[in-house]
């Protein structure tokens, strides 16, 4: 079959398409994790080409490879992963049954129909080594009933990098070809050096409190996603005991630079692209988004804000209430004396009050804000790379187009002898364009058919996401308020008694 | 022209209480203009006493009028043993000028009606520190007013009386160099009271009480001022979230639209309330501690000028002696012991009663303004409550 013939010959070729942008076609801008442009670059070429076709056969194979395989590369076929570790391919360990491309809608459909019943919780955070090298070790427990994993419940150990590693596969994987994947949290040298220096401080406390929290979101945003949750990488990461070190996610490594240096080129691209956009939804939820990510961008600004002066609140309340103390031990009338030290007694419950609240204002809409900020990163991304799908269609078409024309003119040429060599080698090329341009063109929609679906979760995602987090948020604030009832009310009967 | 209605009145005239309740000598300051930096005060008495040619009448008066008066107060011999009611702080709209300037200055940050808020705040802002001044004033006058001795006072009468503008009269060439000998001799007399054996066991625990008071209160006003801050920059804070809020819906297009407006709305709420408990916490304990910070002042003054009188008295004592020994003007030396003796003795007595009434005075204040700032505390913290539990309902039914 010229069909097979031709993923021969795609499986052993350069991958010349990829020429045309920077190598990093599927590095995630957001969180500058992947590792390196050649095993993308591998990524792109070899599974598309080599299971274009599959799309209409029938798989043998599980279910979630086989959705993996005809919307992408698949880790569990190609050694892309980083060299030092090693994806076990989770060859049947789910059932059997067969499942037609045609149907892949149905399956998403039923995977989000079934009970999604897995909690993720990071704990106990233990440093681990000292000096520079030290790190954080948090434990990540797995409660589920989902049949995906082994066990009901499991823990295993992991170290900040190793969630950055997680993230960089699925970022290099998935979201070229529109999913959204969640970022990681981020890095902070500052404040892991102050860990690492060993300063048990209230600072460090707190930065690492901030991050086992962030790494928790992290983890249960990332499993939410039906497609995620069942990636192999991720299947690992939750239940093996070991992990191989992820090193290139080391932000001053070299793969640190050259995702830099990447990200830089990515943004000049990005600038030089037009698209004629067929399709209005694109662009009103481009738009959507931008305006979005405005407005939240702002509102976590003034969160950031209130959360500062909420703890200032409770830091001049605390300094208040020594200060009444000290004035109602001054006070010789001995009523009006108890009084005040009751009084300063009130004030030192509500420093404590309004630093609870002060955590509530950041975990609870602070944190969410930052998270969503990141998020609608990954989603511009991958908007960004149907754009520059769309543009490699584009340059086929005009690749194609090239050599029809160069076929064109061979026609009016004289030399007879190397003449017929030439038109065939450049009638081979044209059909080896003609398919590269329907592949293209197939992957465009592809991705612009993800795009609709993830947009769409993402969005009921959204909006539960904020509902449960505001209703938490204010219903701490309602504790507070119902407390300082309680002080001032039993503060009240003191005061009275002063005569 | 800024009226202030009685009712707004009575909320603010608390920090010393049973004042203007005799009907004999009424004072309040129903009216005052902001003009620029100066306030001008419209002074307002109801009288039956014949000393005064009228019985109702008007004054304008500016703040460096009534400054003229307490002053003239304490320089006079007759009330060294009386604790003068301390003068009114200068009228101080630096912070809410200040904050206007920022303001504008950032508007182009801000939505419209971010915008329109903000100004909102620092106009209402403007009118608390507005109204606070024309408090501490009225009170000054009505605790002279109240006072047995110091409402007789000649000076007291013009100044209520007197319809020409008092800056002729301020015109003293003491005024220029007053303040400076005023600081100067303050500082001798710390080291005076200090320094002196008291004999007297009720004015040694006045000294040790009130020395040791007064640098706790000054503290305790100044850390109040920074929480009451932090209220109203929290307030601040409330109406950027609500405005965001606000746009959110605004672009929003799903069934959320609804959630984002109520949660806007709320927070709109919200930063009401938390601004009353700012400017209530403000009005009940900052000013409090503040005002008797200064009738503390005002009560050491008094103790320094008896430290004086019975310096006085024990410098005319030696003085006696040296003319005894010299056998030289031993009447008038005899005479001066005496007046100073006589000096002496009043100031102590009378010194006695102004203190301990003023203790009576700072509890009964104490006691009222603590109770009505737990009372308020509570009242906000519960429509602060069913505001946010009204939300919730409405987030969780849709």
């Amino acid at each position: 079959m010229a069909d097979t013939d031709r993923e021969d010959e795609e499986l052993f070729t350069e991958p010349s398409g990829t020429q045309s942008q920077p190598a990093s076609l599927s590095t995630e801008d957001v969180s500058a994790n992947t590792n390196g442009p050649n095993q993308d670059a591998l990524f792109d070429d070899d599974p598309e080409d080599l299971f274009a076709e599959a799309t209409e056969e029938v798989s043998l194979d599980s279910p979630e490879r086989d959705i993996l395989l005809s919307d992408g590369p698949s880790p569990a076929i190609t050694p892309i992963t980083p060299p030092t570790s090693v994806i076990a391919p989770r060859i049947g360990h789910t059932h059997d049954d067969m499942f037609t491309h045609s149907s892949f809608d149905e399956i998403e459909e039923e995977e989000v129909d079934d009970s999604f019943d897995i909690n993720i919780s990071v704990s106990d955070p233990e440093k681990v080594g000292d000096g520079m090298n030290a790190y954080m070790a948090y434990k990540v427990t797995t409660k589920t009933s989902m049949s995906l994993f082994k066990q009901r419940e499991f823990s295993v150990k992991r170290r900040f990098s190793d969630f950055l590693g997680l993230h960089s596969k699925l970022a290099s994987k998935y979201l070229h070809v529109g999913y959204i994947v969640p970022p990681a949290p981020e890095k902070s040298i500052v404040g892991m050096t102050k860990v690492k220096v060993g300063k048990e401080d209230q600072s460090s406390n707190e930065f690492v409190e901030k991050r086992r929290s962030a790494l928790e979101r992290y983890l249960m945003r990332t499993v939410k996603h039906h497609i995620l949750l069942k990636d192999p990488d991720v299947l690992q990461f939750l239940e093996s005991s070991e992990l191989p070190r992820a090193v290139s996610t080391q932000a001053l490594s070299s793969a640190g630079l050259l995702r830099m240096v990447n990200k830089a080129a990515d943004a000049v691209n990005k600038m030089t692209i037009k698209m004629n956009e067929s399709d209005a939804w694109f662009e009103e939820k481009q738009q959507h988004f931008e305006s979005l990510d405005v407005q939240l961008r702002k509102l976590h600004i003034s969160v950031e804000s209130l959360v500062c002066h909420r703890k200032e609140l409770s830091v001049n309340t605390a300094q208040f209430a020594k200060s009444a103390a000290m004035l109602g031990n001054s006070e010789d009338h001995t009523a009006l004396s108890r009084a005040l030290s009751q009084l300063a007694e009130v004030e030192e419950k509500m420093d404590q009050l309004h630093q609870d609240q002060a955590n509530a204002d950041f975990y609870l809409f602070s944190e969410l804000l930052g998270d969503y900020v990141r998020l609608l990163a990954a989603v511009k991304g991958v908007f960004d790379h149907r754009i520059k799908t769309w543009q490699k269609w584009q340059d086929s078409q005009i690749l194609l187009q090239k050599k029809r024309e160069a076929e064109a003119k061979l026609q009016f040429t004289n030399k007879s002898d190397k003449l017929q060599q030439a038109k065939d080698e450049i009638k081979d090329e044209i059909e080896e364009m003609e398919g590269r341009v329907q592949q293209d063109e197939r992957d465009f929609e592809q991705i612009s058919r993800t795009i609709r679906k993830e947009v769409g979760r993402f969005e009921k995602e959204r909006v539960k996401d904020f509902k449960t987090s505001i209703i938490k948020y204010l219903e701490s604030l309602v504790l507070t308020q119902q407390q300082l009832i309680k002080y001032w009310e039993a503060f009240l009967p003191e005061a009275k008694a002063i005569s | 022209m800024t009226s202030i209605d009685e009712s707004n009145k009575e909320k603010f005239r608390s920090v010393s209480v049973d004042l203007n309740n005799d009907a004999s000598l009424l004072i309040d300051i129903p009216d005052a203009l902001c003009e620029r930096d100066k306030v001008k005060f419209t002074v307002h008495t109801k009288t039956t006493l014949s000393a005064f040619q009228k019985p109702e009448f008007s004054v304008p008066r500016q703040h460096e009028d009534f400054i003229w008066l307490h002053d003239t107060l304490v320089e006079t011999e007759d009330y060294a043993g009386l604790i003068i009611p301390p003068a009114p702080p200068k009228p101080d709209f630096e912070s809410p000028r200040e904050k206007m300037h920022k303001l504008g200055e950032g508007e182009a940050t801000m939505t419209k009606e971010e915008y329109t808020k903000m100004k909102q705040e620092l106009e209402a802002e403007y009118l608390a520190v507005f109204k606070k001044t024309v408090q501490v004033h009225e009170v000054f006058l009505q605790r002279l007013s109240s006072h047995p001795n110091l409402s007789k006072d000649r000076n007291f009468q013009i100044f209520l009386e007197y319809d020409q503008d008092l800056s002729v009269r301020r015109k003293n060439v003491k005024e220029m160099f007053g303040g400076f000998f005023k600081i100067v001799a303050k500082s001798a007399d710390e080291v005076l009271i200090s320094g002196t054996k008291e004999v007297d066991e009720f004015f040694e625990q006045e000294k040790t009480f009130l020395l040791d008071y007064y640098s706790k209160i000054k503290d305790s006003t100044i850390k109040a001022e920074k929480m009451t801050r932090s209220h109203k920059n929290i307030a601040d804070d409330y109406i950027h979230i609500s405005a965001t809020l606000n746009s959110l819906s605004v672009d929003d297009s799903t069934a959320n639209k609804k959630n984002l407006q109520k949660l806007s709305d709320l927070f709109e709420k919200l930063r009401k309330v938390e601004g009353r408990v700012a400017s209530d916490q403000e009005l009940k304990l900052t000013e409090l501690l503040r005002y008797y910070m200064r009738d503390i002042q005002a009560a050491k003054d008094l103790l320094y000028r008896r430290a004086r009188a019975l310096a006085d008295y024990e410098n005319s004592n030696k003085a006696l002696d040296k003319a005894r020994l010299k056998s030289k003007d031993i009447p008038q030396a005899e005479e001066h012991q005496q007046q100073c003796l006589q000096k002496f003795d009043k100031l102590s007595d009378s010194g006695k009663k102004e203190l301990t009434i003023f203790k009576g005075r700072r509890v009964v204040a104490f006691r009222k303004n603590l109770v009505e700032m737990a009372e308020l505390e509570i009242k906000h913290a519960k429509n602060n409550a069913t505001l946010l539990q009204g939300c919730i309902e409405l987030l969780k039914s849709n």
